[in-house]
């Protein structure tokens, strides 16, 4: 358990040794707390590879195969293959079934309530990608919510995250620092839009996660009037279809594979990061190579990748989502799962909140593309 | 703000030359009066708001946030500038993330200039407010005087000519006649006045190049020959109050050789090749030796230079050619007639810091071609020809001067690591690093990496390449992967130096892929003895 010292107003630091007494606020301004010792962690354990709930016996987003999961979203460091049985929305199962071929799991709706060994279990949009969920398990009075990844922009892709008020909030915090904060998304979009009819004699290459980002991308640019064809690389084309089954309107979407390269000039081809730099991208036409993503926001991460039009377009919750959402759901324990969470729990430690990092195994595999 | 902090992120990304140009062009045509001025001061060095330190804008953010959340951004991001740009908390009062278009890099430059260095941070703490990510690491760039967007002074001014439809080379003379923000200058390009007047002024005129020799012999009654010496071509030009050096490409290195430009007193124009005294190079027969080149790296890209560096590797110059002297422009007369004049210009200079670039006496091309052949063990470049009768003209013009370098080196390597290359060539592993073997392989000798080459191969030799190590990739590192060490380099290389930068103790210079030798197996490769006994 956190033992670290918790740094209050006037500097000094006290040790969480004793139940510390302090009063609910009224100011709206401060988040408000009360700490209650012992925390409710005695039912939900976070192990290496993955959050343990005990009484119902399952893992939620294991890292390794296990006989009962509970599956937040389709991405592969949250969602693998080889378990005994999956609970997960319909749209993350159709995306596991696409990825590890079929698996036994039961499809869960958002708010429909389960219950397992004592515990009542519910699944609320969490607003990643499509499918996307936080977990909601209540047990002995007490309330968790393991959000899974989650965003809280507008996505024309996916339901938007539902705050829930919480004892145990678990989040992630890929872009845990305060250097992340996601311009407004229009804006990246109109960049994009700009960059492809300032250049029409060469086409704008956009990199972009094939879960996600990419159909999130695609609906971005429609909902701006943008109706051209969008050619995709054969990465992406399955996921794309599956999006399109689940009734996410992509517009006109092509594969770019036999395309003649004069014929995609003036047009967005999209493909996953690691194509980018690649020999696939040699056919295209004095490609302008875009990509959409977080990490965008560092420039030396952009030239790392030799893109010429970074764009800060992420499915993850910036930094002001992040500490904006504690704030809101006020747990009285935050746990990290993934990413800067050194820095979270910093933030929250020197906001009088009690946090604690988790060190999660693999989660960290497809950030970098994820982002 | 928004005009300059957008070229500023367009000159970040944009790999081509041609494509940073377009975007300075276009920047200088659309950007008004007197912030287009102040930019070009930026870009090319000129523009340095001394109440601004690195210092002041540590203080600044850590007025504004969490120190440790500040240290932990910055271990993540790297630059100061960026990291402050990025954090910079927003204000309840001003709409997040938006340029609000309040300040002008004229305003900025006005008010860090009257500012008082202790009043400094509060006054660029107020502009930052005002800004986007963008623009606040363009102010930050701009007010610490090193914006490190990878172009030079001479691509700056290539971009102003484009913009207007000047010569760049008229750029150049007038450019020490102006002083930021250039508003004579951009009177001129846009014709509402007439072109300045750079009485007075140094200012740099563009190199006389060198063709490669591709025929098998010249006239030695039309050209002369001179050795051609491993150092930097130096332009000297001294006004009689004032001197000033220039590298080949236009930038002006005063500043990391002042015992050259203070020995220098005259009205005249030079051109020679800058060195460090040393005996690696050339001996007294040759006109004297001279270091290596990477003595001279050491002096290179300096802003300021201490005592001690200028003891310990003391610079001067061999003088080529003498391009004006006086009020009188040489370049038009053909070489005999300047080199006799520079002949005569010598007697007044100081002997320390400058001497004369031998003239080699050859009765005939093949004796030429011997003496050039013995000049291997004294370890020069090669031979310089020059037409007796050419002009100073600006660039390479065929026929007139040669470079004719000596045979290059070659060794038997073996590919271990290759790297993507840049621009047109990101998407293939263009770079390869080669090694040679500490002892035959049979008898448990290794391979240590020897040097790095990116050129030397064909089109088709690169595509061959790029396939050989995507389908023999042991290892990645990052952009790096090492490959199966079975594919043999024949590398060529112009000489080869001790150097404590690398495991296997050598270095060398102009390493070039000169073919693929797919039939010879990697055990049979060079050893790095026989690459020893090449040094010079």
């Amino acid at each position: 358990m956190m033992t670290a010292g918790l740094r209050f107003d006037d500097g000094r630091s006290h040790l969480l040794d004793r139940p510390a007494e302090v009063p609910c606020g009224t100011n709206p301004a401060r988040p408000i707390f009360c700490f209650q010792m012992p925390s409710a962690a005695h039912w939900i354990e976070p192990h290496p590879t993955g959050i343990y709930v005990r009484p119902a016996d399952a893992w939620i987003d294991p890292s390794l195969p296990c006989e009962r999961a509970l599956v937040t979203h389709g991405h592969a460091d949250h969602a693998r293959g080889g378990h005994g049985h999956v609970w997960a929305t319909r749209e993350t199962l159709a995306i596991m079934a696409l990825r590890y071929g079929t698996a036994s799991g039961t499809a869960v709706g958002y708010g429909e309530t389960l219950r397992m060994g004592g515990v009542e279990i519910s699944y609320v949009p969490a607003g990643h990608v499509l499918g996307s969920a936080q977990i909601v398990l209540s047990h002995a009075g007490e309330r968790v919510v393991v959000t899974g990844d989650y965003k809280r922009r507008p996505d024309p892709t996916c339901l938007p995250f539902q705050p829930v008020p919480c004892d145990i909030f678990v989040t992630e915090a890929t872009f845990g620092l305060p250097v992340f904060r996601h311009p407004d998304t229009g804006s990246e979009m109109d960049r994009l839009l700009g960059a492809l009819h300032a250049e029409p004699d060469r086409c704008v290459l956009v990199g972009a996660y094939a879960l996600g980002k990419a159909q999130r991308v695609m609906a971005e640019l429609r909902g701006r009037g943008h109706h051209d064809p969008i050619y995709i690389h054969g990465a992406l084309e399955r996921m794309c279809a599956l999006y399109a089954d689940f009734g996410v309107p992509l517009g006109d979407v092509r594969p770019a594979a036999g395309m003649a390269a004069k014929d995609l000039r003036g047009h967005i081809v999209m493909a996953p990061p690691s194509a980018l730099n690649d020999r696939w991208s040699r056919r295209l036409p004095d490609p302008l190579t875009a990509m959409a993503s977080g990490w965008m926001r560092v420039r030396q991460r952009a030239r790392q990748r030799n893109v010429e039009l970074p764009l800060v377009i992420s499915d993850h919750a910036d930094w002001d989502e992040l500490t904006d959402t504690i704030a809101e759901v006020a747990p009285s324990e935050t746990w990290v799962t993934h990413g800067r969470e050194e820095a979270l729990v910093h933030w929250c430690q020197t906001h009088q909140m009690r946090a604690r990092a988790l060190a999660l195994t693999g989660r960290e595999d497809e950030e970098e593309d994820e982002g | 703000m928004r005009q300059f902090s957008q070229l500023l992120d367009g000159l970040v990304y944009t790999r081509s030359r041609n494509g940073k140009l377009d975007l300075i062009a276009r920047y200088m045509r659309e950007a008004p009066d007197p912030d287009r001025g102040w930019t070009l001061a930026a870009l090319t060095g000129n523009l340095d708001l001394k109440t601004v330190k690195a210092s002041a804008i540590g203080e600044m953010i850590r007025d504004r946030t969490d120190p440790v959340l500040f240290e932990m951004s910055r271990d993540y991001v790297g630059d100061l500038a960026e990291t402050v740009a990025l954090l910079w908390p927003r204000r309840d009062d001003i709409a997040p993330e938006s340029d609000d278009g309040s300040l002008s890099i004229a305003a900025v430059v006005d008010r860090l200039s009257a500012v008082s260095r202790a009043a400094a941070p509060r006054e660029l703490g107020g502009m930052m407010d005002h800004l986007d990510a963008s623009g606040r690491f363009a102010l930050l760039k701009l007010a610490t005087g090193g914006l490190r967007v990878g172009i030079s002074a001479r691509l700056a001014k290539t971009g102003v000519a484009q913009a207007f439809g000047l010569d760049v080379d008229e750029v150049e003379q007038v450019w020490h006649a102006l002083a930021p923000p250039y508003a004579a200058l951009f009177d001129w390009a846009e014709g509402r006045s007439g072109r300045p007047d750079p009485a007075g002024t140094p200012f740099f005129r563009p190199f006389m190049l060198a063709h490669p020799l591709e025929a098998d012999s010249v006239d030695l009654n039309d050209y002369a020959a001179e050795w051609k010496w491993d150092g930097i071509r130096i332009q000297i030009v001294g006004t009689g109050g004032e001197t000033r050096l220039y590298s080949r490409g236009g930038d002006d290195i005063t500043g990391s050789f002042p015992e050259i430009a203070r020995a220098f007193a005259g009205q005249a124009v030079l051109d020679g090749e800058l060195l460090v005294r040393g005996d690696v190079q050339g001996a007294e027969e040759h006109g004297g030796s001279a270091a290596s080149f990477n003595a001279l790296q050491q002096r290179l890209g300096r802003k300021a230079v201490t005592t001690k560096m200028m003891d310990e590797f003391p610079a001067f110059v061999r003088l080529y050619d003498l391009l004006i002297e006086g009020e009188e422009d040489l370049r038009a007369l053909p070489w005999e007639r300047r080199r006799a004049r520079l002949e005569a210009f010598m007697a007044g200079l100081d002997t320390d810091r400058f001497d004369l670039s031998t003239i080699i006496e050859a009765p005939d091309f093949e004796a030429l071609a011997a003496i050039r052949a013995g000049a291997r063990d004294a370890a020069i470049e090669g031979v310089m020809l020059k037409r007796r009768d050419s002009p100073y003209v600006a660039g390479r013009k065929a026929t007139l001067w040669y470079k004719w370098k000596r045979d290059p080196l070659t060794a038997d390597c073996v590919m271990m690591y290759a790297q993507r290359g840049h621009g047109k060539r990101s998407s293939f592993y263009s770079d390869y690093t080669f090694g040679c073997w500490t002892d035959a392989p049979e008898r448990g000798g290794e391979l240590l990496p020897v040097g790095k080459a990116y050129s030397g191969f064909t089109d088709e030799e690169l595509k061959w390449l790029d396939r050989f190590v995507r389908g023999n990739t042991v290892n990645r590192f990052g952009p790096v992967r090492e490959v199966d060490k079975t594919l043999v380099l024949e590398v060529a290389f112009d000489s080869i130096h001790n150097s404590k930068r690398h495991k296997s103790g050598l270095a060398m210079r102009f390493p070039r892929i000169a073919r693929i030798r797919r039939d010879k197996p990697a055990a049979e490769a060079d050893l790095i003895d026989s690459l020893r006994r090449m040094i010079s």
